[in-house]
């Protein structure tokens, strides 16, 4: 934790006292405005922070255990460098109440991110960038599964607005859809155990397999249906909501790889001037993701709002 | 998270100067409206003050040429341009939105006069 505050701490410290940058938008491709969404990853570079992401699931049973209930609670930060090129730091604490009845509780692996933006069409209303993710390994507890080595997941991510659709589809205009293809590559593929055997007496070989990953959303723009195709009146807070369809699905590719686990998460993100509002169920597409209906709720900064000429400025 | 981390995290959104995107947030003539009498003025309220000189509002008829006056007015979050006694038919009103953090919006709709 002593790493986070001074990381935090430097990060706005240089960002208060440099004023370069040219003042951009999150999430904006045209008159399109992009919400985060919350379970994927989103296709701009922007100055955000979200704090806290609260969830809450049943995981499925593995081969390492029995399925727990699992709520964990996550902080996302980005900071632009460029205006087109940004940073992100994540970390996220969970508690996992065993269906044996034990709890495990401690931080996951800290997740850091590099985003860089290589395109954007205003009139298509159409963004798209490409990152890694760095999930370091060693940096969480073992008793939530943090793992002892690294994955790291390059990707591309995109987003489409439909506000070029003709006048006899203009009700659909304020429909988006983004989307985020990466493959998670471990640092190490497998690992053998000193604490666990196999029947003929020789030490357990955990692989760990390449996993392909494919999120995204489907989104309605209630602010894009009243500021630019029709006012039909709706009043506030109903007007600045953003009804979303997130999916968030994985499958391991290799080394004894299993079937695809996943969720889809409806629900609904509130836009207000500085800061957003989201609140999703998370489904699981099958009983190897898990059971039953979870939750999702965060709370999310636009800081290049909140600190126009200071921490919310590319540092370049 | 630790209790300094929250600390640091909130001090940091504590000093922040709060402004933001001017987002459209109502209309007269209303986004998408049909109204049966010609407005004599086109009123854009946002929700941000916006800086008068790069702040843009311009109407075109259906043919595309422009028919405002050319006069436009900002007035803290509220911007407006006068129009002469428009004919009933289909116009577009395009507008441009700096902040006074100079953030930009931009974006447009249309509106009918006619029954």
């Amino acid at each position: 934790m002593k790493h986070l505050t001074h990381a935090l701490g430097a990060l706005c410290i240089a960002a208060s006292v440099t004023g370069g940058g040219e003042a951009s938008a999150h999430g904006f491709a045209g008159k399109r405005f992009f919400p985060a969404t919350l379970a994927t990853d989103d296709p701009f570079v922007s100055d955000e922070l979200s704090l806290p992401t609260i969830g809450q699931r049943r995981l499925g049973a593995t081969d390492d255990g029995p399925g727990a209930l699992q709520t964990s609670a996550a902080l996302d930060y980005t900071k632009r460098i460029t205006s087109n090129f940004g940073v992100g730091l994540s970390a996220n604490y969970l508690r996992q109440r065993n269906a044996d009845g034990t709890t495990a509780k401690g931080f996951d692996n800290w997740g850091l991110s590099a985003k860089y933006q290589f395109y954007k069409n205003d009139p298509g209303e159409a963004i798209a960038s490409v990152g890694l993710d760095w999930d370091v390994g060693g940096t969480g507890a073992r008793a939530v599964g943090a793992e002892s080595f690294s994955t790291f997941t390059p990707g591309v991510f995109v987003g489409k607005g439909f506000g070029s659709l003709p006048e006899g589809a203009k009700y659909l205009r304020p429909l988006a859809v983004t989307g985020a293809f990466g493959l998670a590559v471990p640092s190490r593929s497998s690992t053998t155990s000193s604490t666990v055997f196999d029947d003929d007496g020789n030490p357990a070989v955990e692989r760990h397999p390449d996993v392909l990953k494919f999120g995204g959303s489907v989104q309605y723009s209630l602010p894009y249906l009243h500021s630019f195709v029709k006012d039909v009146g709706m009043p506030d807070p109903f007007r600045r909501m953003i009804p979303v369809v997130e999916f968030d699905l994985q499958k391991p590719i290799d080394r004894g790889a299993g079937g695809w686990t996943g969720t889809i998460n409806p629900g609904v993100i509130w836009a207000g001037r500085t800061m957003q509002l989201g609140l999703e169920a998370v489904i699981p597409v099958n009983s190897r993701t898990g059971g039953g209906m979870g939750l999702l709720f965060q709370v999310h900064f636009f800081l290049d709002d909140l600190f126009p000429q200071s921490l919310g400025r590319p540092l370049f | 998270m630790s209790r300094r981390s929250v600390v640091v995290l909130l001090l940091c959104l504590a000093c922040g100067e709060a402004a933001a995107h001017a987002f459209l947030d109502r209309a007269l003539p209303a986004v998408g409206s049909v109204t049966p009498q010609a407005p004599a003025e086109i009123r854009l309220i946002f929700t941000q003050k916006l800086e008068p000189a790069f702040s843009t509002l311009r109407v075109f008829d259906a043919a595309g040429k422009r028919v405002d006056k050319n006069d436009k007015q900002v007035d803290a979050s509220v911007m407006r341009v006068s129009v002469p006694p428009l004919q009933d038919g289909t116009y577009r009103v395009v507008w441009r939105a700096l902040s006074v953090d100079t953030h930009v919006t931009e974006g447009d709709y249309t509106f009918q006069i006619g029954k």
